[in-house]
């Protein structure tokens, strides 16, 4: 570019603004505010997964201390309340009814069958413990396969065989016809197990309806307050839109489970409008567990064709999306256009074909969890191309080198949907098996075999589609939203600036890098930079976070913003100066005559004088404020290698995580500090699902894991040192270059760890594929079988 | 997350706490809380009223005493932790995390008998005694007979367990736990101890209703034969998602093997 602009703070690894507050515990969470006269509603949960509710006796409890009221399915009905609405539509979607309050049905366990709203939590507590409800047990399904099964017990009446939509992508005939010639098959039937995402703040809503206005004021713990506020007014509520105000305060994590509008932001609502006072709600754990839309959860069949020098000739997939009880706000899209059409990952694939069967079931609903789609395809490719490695004696990394799309093929149509506009899968690669010493962990690896403690190595080269989206295309594939961002910049007369963003941050660390953005375009320090989000009163419209959206499509309109008030200032500043706008510069923190640079004007000066308007251009309007709406031309695709290192107790099956590096490429890096934390903790994430965690249910659809003494979430022991390193190949169309890293790290470990895992496996005992998670008697099983029965693989 | 509403009540000393556990049946003692408390705020437990016994001095600290130690049933995991005592330090740094470690007592752990503790296995290994006192006086309790099943010790309702006498003349001892991956209790843990005659005492806990002596262990190394495996039969296990009873007792084995190498 023609401008000369040093990046001040743009690339530099500044601490976290928002850290103090949140480390000092002075943070500001739903949970936290008090209101005046506020109540406390406790839900009455359903203990079966499918069951008939024949009675519920109100009368049971509303003489108990501080008992308010008893509400149940028919005051949401009485209310003329509308369902919880699905925000994808796919075609010939079924989409059953998703009340507030069940009124004569519970679809799993943790539906919510009534509400005791009373003085105090406590009292509100007891209350909703001992309220009687009669239930006829109905019988359940828990997994796809039991929902498919001839003769299943239907979740809803009106979803006939439990299916909710059939879809499916990229050309049946074509990938058929790869098959043919192909000379090796490598077949895998794989579960990519459920999960609970576990934020660290619970879900909480807190509701006041004031009658004289007709005001609704509701705080939650949201990711994208206007989402909620349309969802809420326009389709559940039918309650104006400007006036209802959502303010999502400090959130403690979201990882996808927040996006989505639940059953107990209508509670509250509603509540606060039939009795007249505030009403709070704060999930307890053991609620989330059990109303916390969950990740993942598909069964997958899946076969990869190749030829015998290890090119990949095409890619068939079949896959059972378990959907749970009710579909949330994304359900549908995520095992769909989020995953099917990933499951080109990095490679040249002539022809791909996949199948999606939507399923409900009697459990949680399943909906966006932390990367939504892409790790579930990501783990599916990576898993299956290891799988041909080890069948044809190749080394994984060579097999991926071969058939990676190369720099000049950009932009590149895959046959699943995407075009690719950006890409350079080599370097990242090299980059990391330098790192992590590759050679040398396969010469260890060899050393190692045989003995106590046995090493593998997994290699995965991933890709990832983010920044969600073009508004336009998405609103072809059934979004019912669109997808753009907005930001509003604010110049106060002192020359200290506000922004404003419909982006949402619950631990992405917008409150610095946004101002980081903005310190650079202003040339101001950045101490005199404040971002504002999350408060639907307050910003210009936006769609929030997720998807990693918030610096590609949310720093991208910020850009916009900030180049108005630029161009705004020159025009002042050529006035104030008497020379012609063409002849300003913004230069060095002022503006300034071109060839004069003695004759400037600072920031301060024509913020103030935008303001007083004393010495202005006739034609101006006064004030110093933009906004600004970005619509993305395209995802952006962030990609790179990780590699996991795997130790495995032999003699107890335990499997150890040793060694973990990451070369991501999200283009160029606002700050490198967010940006490897944000890695971090996505790292640990994936490594959990590979090796820890797992939202098991029994037949009946009770959930096993429904505490923390069951639910397994990785611990700062569990997680080694991250090596970190990256690659910059900017995305070719947004004007910040930027890509997203928010979920890379998630997309990206699950794949690499389990791949470690049977890579030890495989090289020890010819074991080709083991579900997650790798616990340790699984394990340990898994190797006494395969020494007992089998011949000694024959690789290496 | 909310326990059920309960009385309050607070002891200072042994024959106060006593006192008040004769006069009110209801009285359940409180100690550390960190197994009474999560079970209350899941509604497991909803005792009517509770009795704080943090506050009774003489149930707390470490003193010697001839050629045994003695402990304060009230004394706090870290401060076991950071003792001179045998195979208990090595043990409490196994339980929990620091916060449980700072407020969770090794007498209310041993009291009450939680099938994955720790040192259930440490005491039965060690040989400790515990002293008892109730509403008929004190009583002392070898380890062999404190451990009665699922959750339940000798230490009988109206009774308080004041503290554990534990041999200071052991010779070597170790400790291996193989962790729940989410709750990081026992799915199994052996204890070894050589004793001042030399002959070694060995203990499990985690993989049955209760911590038991690992007989075949004993006999083995104390008739100077080679460790066995099959050390438990798994018909007498527990199993569970994580750990099938088979899956433990290939896990005493191989945690026994260990910690007998590390006897040396
Ligand atoms: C997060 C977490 C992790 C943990 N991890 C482990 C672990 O890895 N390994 C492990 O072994 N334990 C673990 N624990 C349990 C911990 O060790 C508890 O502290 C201990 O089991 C109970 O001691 P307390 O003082 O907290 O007893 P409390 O919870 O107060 O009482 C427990 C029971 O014993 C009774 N009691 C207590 N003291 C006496 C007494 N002096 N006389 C008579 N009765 C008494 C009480 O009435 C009650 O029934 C963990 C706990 C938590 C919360």
């Amino acid at each position: 570019m023609s401008e000369t602009r040093t990046d001040k703070y743009f690339g530099q690894a500044l601490k976290r603004k928002e850290d103090p507050r949140f480390i000092t515990g002075t943070g500001n969470y739903t949970d936290d505010m008090v209101l005046h006269g506020m109540v406390h509603a406790a839900m009455v949960r359903s203990p079966y997964a499918h069951a008939k509710i024949t009675g519920i006796n109100t009368d049971s409890v509303k003489d108990m201390p501080g008992v308010i009221r008893v509400l149940t399915g028919q005051d949401v009905q009485d209310a003329g309340l509308g369902s919880i609405p699905v925000g994808w539509l796919l075609p010939d979607l079924k989409t059953p009814a998703h009340p507030a309050i069940a009124l004569t049905e519970a679809n799993h366990v943790g539906d919510i069958v009534a509400v005791v709203i009373a003085e105090t939590r406590a009292q509100a507590e007891d209350a909703a413990a001992a309220l009687e409800v009669d239930y006829d047990a109905l019988p359940a399904v828990a997994t796809t396969h039991a929902a498919l099964a001839d003769g299943a017990p239907l979740v809803h009446d009106d979803v006939p065989g439990n299916v909710a939509f059939h879809w499916e992508i990229g050309d049946e005939a074509a990938t058929t016809e790869a098959f043919k010639g192909a000379a090796r098959k490598v077949h895998v039937k794989l579960r990519n197990h459920r999960l609970v995402a576990n934020p660290i703040e619970p879900r909480a809503s807190l509701a006041q309806f004031t009658p004289a206005g007709g005001d609704y004021l509701l705080y939650t713990t949201s990711q994208n307050p206007h989402i909620h506020r349309l969802i809420l007014a326009a389709f559940v509520m039918s309650i104006p839109e400007h006036k209802l105000r959502v303010i999502s305060p400090d959130v403690g994590g979201g990882f996808g489970t927040k996006i989505f509008q639940y059953q107990e932001e209508v509670i509250v609502l509603l509540a606060s409008r039939l009795i007249g006072r505030p009403v709070k709600w704060t999930a307890r754990r053991s609620e989330a567990f059990v109303s916390d839309a969950q990740g993942r959860d598909h069964d997958t069949e899946a076969e990869l064709a190749v030829s015998e020098d290890g090119k990949i000739l095409g890619f068939r997939v079949n896959t059972h999306a378990n959907l749970g009880a009710y579909q949330t706000l994304f359900a549908p899209a995520v095992p769909t256009y989020l995953y099917g059409t990933l499951l080109n990952g990095v490679y040249k694939i002539p022809a791909i074909h996949a199948k999606v069967t939507g399923v409900m079931t009697n459990t949680v609903p399943v909906d966006a969890y932390r990367g939504a789609g892409r790790p579930e395809a990501t783990y599916l490719i990576e898993r299956i191309v290891d799988m041909a490695a080890h069948e044809l004696n190749m080394d994984p990394a060579e097999l991926r080198r071969q058939n990676f799309i190369q720099p000049d093929e950009f932009p590149y149509q895959t046959p699943v949907a995407l075009v690719y506009d950006s890409g350079d899968y080599e370097p990242a690669l090299d980059q990391a098996m330098q790192m992590m010493n590759y050679a040398a962990l396969r010469d260890e690896q060899a050393r190692m075999k045989g003995g106590k403690k046995i090493l593998g190595v997994g290699l995965i080269s991933f890709l990832e589609a983010c920044g969600l989206a073009p508004s336009a295309l998405v609103g072809q594939l059934g979004a019912q939203a669109g997808q753009w961002e907005s930001s509003l910049v604010r110049v106060h007369p002192t020359g200290k600036v506000e922004l404003y963003t419909g982006s949402h941050s619950h631990g992405q660390g917008h409150e610095t890098a946004f101002p980081q953005i903005a310190a650079d375009e202003l040339q101001i320090p950045i101490e005199d930079i404040e971002l504002i989000h999350g408060d639907t009163g307050r910003m210009p419209y936006g769609w929030g976070t997720y998807g990693s959206r918030s610096a590609a499509v949310g720093g991208s309109a910020l850009k916009l913003a900030l180049q108005k008030i630029t161009a705004k200032m020159k025009k002042i500043a050529a006035h104030l100066l008497e020379a012609s706008e063409d002849d300003i510069e913004h230069e060095g923190g002022v503006f300034r005559i071109k060839g004069a640079p003695d004759k400037s004007k600072t920031f301060f000066d024509i913020a103030l004088m935008a303001h007083l308007a004393h010495n202005y251009p006739a034609d101006l309007e006064p004030g110093l404020e933009a906004t600004a709406f970005y619509d993305p031309k395209n995802f952006v695709y962030p990609f790179g290698t990780h590699i996991a290192v795997v130790e495995i107790d032999t003699d107890t099956g335990h499997v150890k995580l040793r060694g973990y590096g990451s070369v991501d490429d999200c283009g160029p890096l606002i700050n490198p500090l967010i940006a490897e934390g944000q890695v971090h903790g996505g790292v640990a994430q994936g490594m959990g699902q590979a090796l820890l965690e797992e939202a098991a249910y029994d037949e009946d659809g009770n959930l096993l894991a429904g505490t923390y003494m069951e639910y397994a979430m990785p611990r700062a022991d569990d997680v080694p040192f991250i090596q970190h390193g990256h690659t910059v190949t900017p995305s070719p169309h947004n004007p910040l270059g930027v890509k997203g890293i928010g979920e890379a790290g998630t997309i990206a470990s699950t794949a690499a760890v389990a791949n470690a895992v049977m890579d030890a496996l495989w090289h020890e005992a010819g074991i080709a594929h083991l579900d997650m998670p790798y616990t340790a008697e699984k394990v340990w099983r898994a190797l006494k079988d395969a020494r007992g029965s089998q011949p000694q693989a024959a690789a290496d | 997350m909310y326990p059920a509403s309960f009385e309050y009540h607070k002891a200072e000393s042994v024959d106060q706490a006593l006192a008040a556990l004769a006069e009110n049946p209801d009285l359940k003692v409180i100690a550390g809380g960190h197994s009474l408390l999560p079970a209350m705020k899941l509604r497991l437990a909803q005792p009517p009223a509770l009795l704080d016994i943090w506050g009774i001095q003489e149930m707390k600290g470490i003193t010697r005493d001839g050629d045994h130690w003695v402990v304060g049933a009230m004394t706090t995991h870290a401060d076991v932790l950071r003792s001179d005592l045998p195979l208990f330090p090595e043990v409490a740094g196994w339980v929990g995390d620091p916060m449980v470690r700072n407020r969770g007592t090794i007498g209310g752990s041993l009291a009450h008998a939680d099938p994955s503790a720790d040192y259930p296995a440490a005491a039965l290994a060690l040989g400790v005694e515990f002293v008892i006192r109730g509403p008929g006086g004190e009583r002392t309790v070898h380890a062999d007979d404190m451990f009665q099943g699922m959750f339940e010790s000798a230490v009988q309702p109206g009774e308080l367990l004041t503290h554990i006498r534990i041999p200071a003349t052991t010779q070597a001892s170790a400790y291996e736990k193989f962790r729940h991956p989410a709750s990081h209790y026992a799915v199994v843990g052996v204890a070894v101890v050589r004793h001042a005659d030399s002959s070694v005492r060995a203990a499990y806990t985690g993989a049955a209703e209760k911590a038991h002596r690992l007989n075949k262990l004993e006999d083995a190394v104390n008739g100077s034969q080679a460790v066995p495996t099959g050390l438990v039969d798994a018909g007498d296990l527990l199993g569970d998602r994580f750990a099938s009873a088979e899956y433990r007792a290939h896990l005493v084995d191989v945690l026994a093997a260990r910690a007998i190498e590390r006897l040396g």
